[in-house]
């Protein structure tokens, strides 16, 4: 257990000085792509968040276009800097999540992909159909952040300096959601999962446990809505779309939603092999179609199963030979 | 009065066209426990079928929406074949399967006939029908009979044959089917069968209406999946029932204010009755 803990900080170590060094060496668009990616993982990391209770929700994309949308009226069009949109709109959309969560934690399997992914959609048909204050197709346009307001010191429309703004946020974020999977309360949400009569009889409340699961996973998809638009200037209903939420899907279960770690080796694989894959971009789709096939016929718990899965069946081909030896 | 009945036969042929969609998807979850996302693809698929063979081979209409059966029809077997059987009945397995063949499906259409082109299917029946001082094209109409006639040969199928009502029964309980001597395999086959095939009947009779695109399955298979949870998932009649609900209110509010405002009624109207009664208008409280 302790050398255990020491290994892992000796990889996070090494992680974060790649991190903080990495920019200085790449080009403007790759320091983009990895902003991008942080954004990415916020977002596939609280997905699990609620998937730990057993909702796999078809809103969260949309719950991640409230946040964009209520950072881009709050620092938009009232002027609120920067520092205190970011929560609010992630309260927005934790307050959004809580709200149709009522009705979909009474749902279960097909009702809640369903209802989940028709909540998500009428929530992104107002932004199309209430052209005020919404802006309809075209969408809203979204100020730079300041670090201190009218006070010109970080110029956060630079690929650098916003890239480690998101990298704080990202960090901040990630041990938040770290602390709540281990706490009791992320303990008492997976039993909601694995076996709710069970966690019922002990005096579990599940939906209220479901409910803010949904809340919470909102709250920080929302958080990754605001970095994605204060980095991109502008927002439209269509990037909120259901395409998203397909490749959402198949990031979390390639790699796993089991683990705290799985979702981000997932979006972080899919990632790189989609760069690798920029020339023949039309094909990706397909590819990330047949990847997520093979995935849940050959390895259902995903990426994350692949380690003790191969020692597992190492085991078992050493075991044969003992056998044959015998 | 006349924007009453007109209001009606509008009505009648939008829940005609839900039911056609939704009914096939509705059967797949029952007797599967898949969650077909790829259902809109097999409409889509459809309706190219009728494009290339009607549009553009010049075939007859009625052949065409034959062959857009038969070829969607096979598709979701090979694909229940190769793929959802491999989810073993696992709800959220078979979703994102489901979500990997619609990836697979759109980039295959897209890069055969392109995306940016417009594809148009000319209407076959371009006369006016008048029925009492109340007007549509033939070509919406036929939807309503094309309905009627294929849900008709459905219920016969379910009801008379024995491979139907053995399908009816694994639906209901695999294990005690499966001692009765009917293959669930069996039953999941002829139901991705039945259920495509009747994705590729809708997919075909709107090819002259819609606009066919690669993307077209999205916006219907979302109405498809409101109707099937509004009737309660596997039921067939609760599908139809929902289906005429929803059709009707679609209407109304499309012509009374904008389409955008119907899909977001329907939408709640399903949310409000899933908080209300989470196994649909028809379906049986689980005990």
């Amino acid at each position: 257990m302790q050398k255990n803990n020491v290994n892992r900080s000796v990889w996070l170590t090494i992680l974060a000085i790649i991190m903080v060094v990495a920019p200085f060496t790449i080009s403007g668009y790759k320091v983009d792509s990895l902003t991008m990616l942080m954004v990415n993982v916020i977002l596939a990391v609280s997905f699990r968040l609620i998937t730990t209770t057993g909702g796999w929700s078809l809103a969260h994309v949309p719950m991640m276009g409230v946040g964009a949308y209520a950072t881009a009226l709050i620092s938009g069009k009232l002027g609120i800097p920067f520092w205190f949109s970011m929560p609010l709109a992630g309260l927005a959309a934790g307050l959004t999540g809580l709200s149709i969560s009522y009705p979909l934690v009474r749902t279960k399997d097909f009702s809640f992909f369903v209802a989940s992914f028709a909540a998500g959609e009428a929530i992104r048909l107002c932004w199309i159909r209430f052209k005020v204050p919404f802006g309809g197709h075209r969408g809203l346009g979204v100020p730079i952040p300041e670090l201190i307001p009218g006070v010109p010191a970080l110029d956060f429309s630079e690929a650098i300096p916003y890239y480690f703004l998101t990298l704080v946020v990202t960090i901040i974020c990630l041990s938040l959601m770290y602390r709540v999977d281990n706490s009791r309360i992320g303990d008492s949400m997976k039993a909601v999962q694995s076996q709710e009569a069970l966690a019922k009889s002990v005096g579990i409340n599940a939906d209220g446990y479901k409910m803010l699961a949904f809340s919470i996973g909102s709250f920080f998809a929302g958080i990754a809505g605001v970095l994605l638009a204060h980095r991109l200037w502008a927002i439209e209903p269509h990037q909120f779309g259901f395409t998203t939420t397909l490749y959402l899907l198949v990031w979390v279960v390639f790699g796993g939603s089991h683990t705290f770690a799985g979702p981000v080796i997932g979006v972080v694989v899919l990632t790189i092999l989609g760069e690798v894959l920029r020339p023949l971009a039309d094909w990706v789709p397909m590819v990330y179609g047949i990847i997520i096939i093979l995935t849940l016929i050959f390895l259902p718990d995903g990426l994350e199963s692949l380690p003790s899965r191969l020692r597992s069946s190492a085991g078992k081909i050493w075991k044969i030979r003992i056998s044959f030896g015998n | 009065m006349e924007f009453l009945w007109q209001t009606i036969l509008n009505g009648l042929m939008t829940s005609s066209f839900y039911a056609l969609i939704a009914v096939g998807l509705s059967l797949v979850f029952g007797v599967m426990h898949i969650v077909n996302f790829a259902h809109g693809e097999f409409y889509m698929i459809g309706a190219y079928t009728v494009w290339v063979l009607f549009a553009l081979l010049h075939w007859p209409f009625f052949i065409a929406v034959g062959a857009a059966i038969v070829i969607v029809g096979l598709l979701g077997l090979v694909s229940e074949r190769l793929i959802f059987r491999h989810a073993h009945g696992n709800v959220l397995s078979g979703f994102i399967m489901s979500v990997g063949l619609v990836f697979i499906l759109q980039v295959a259409v897209v890069e055969i006939w392109g995306v940016g082109k417009m594809k148009p299917v000319p209407a076959a029946f371009p006369q006016i029908l008048n029925i009492g001082g109340v007007s549509t094209s033939w070509q919406r109409f036929i939807v309503l009979p094309a309905t009627i006639i294929l849900l008709w040969a459905l219920w016969y199928f379910l009801a008379k044959f024995r491979v139907g009502r053995g399908l009816r029964a694994s639906a209901q309980d695999p294990e005690a089917a499966a001692l009765y001597g009917i293959s669930p395999k069996k039953s999941a086959a002829v139901a991705m069968l039945l259920g495509s095939a009747m994705a590729g009947a809708a997919g075909a009779f709107m090819a002259p209406i819609m606009s066919v695109h690669p993307y077209m399955g999205h916006s219907v298979v979302w109405t498809a999946f409101v109707v099937v949870i509004v009737g309660g998932a596997g039921n067939i009649k609760g599908t139809i029932l929902a289906a005429l609900i929803f059709g009707f209110l679609t209407t109304i509010i499309t012509t009374l204010l904008d389409s955008t405002i119907a899909n977001l009624v329907n939408t709640l109207v399903m949310l409000v009755i899933l908080a209300i009664r989470p196994q649909g208008v028809a379906g049986h409280a689980e005990e």
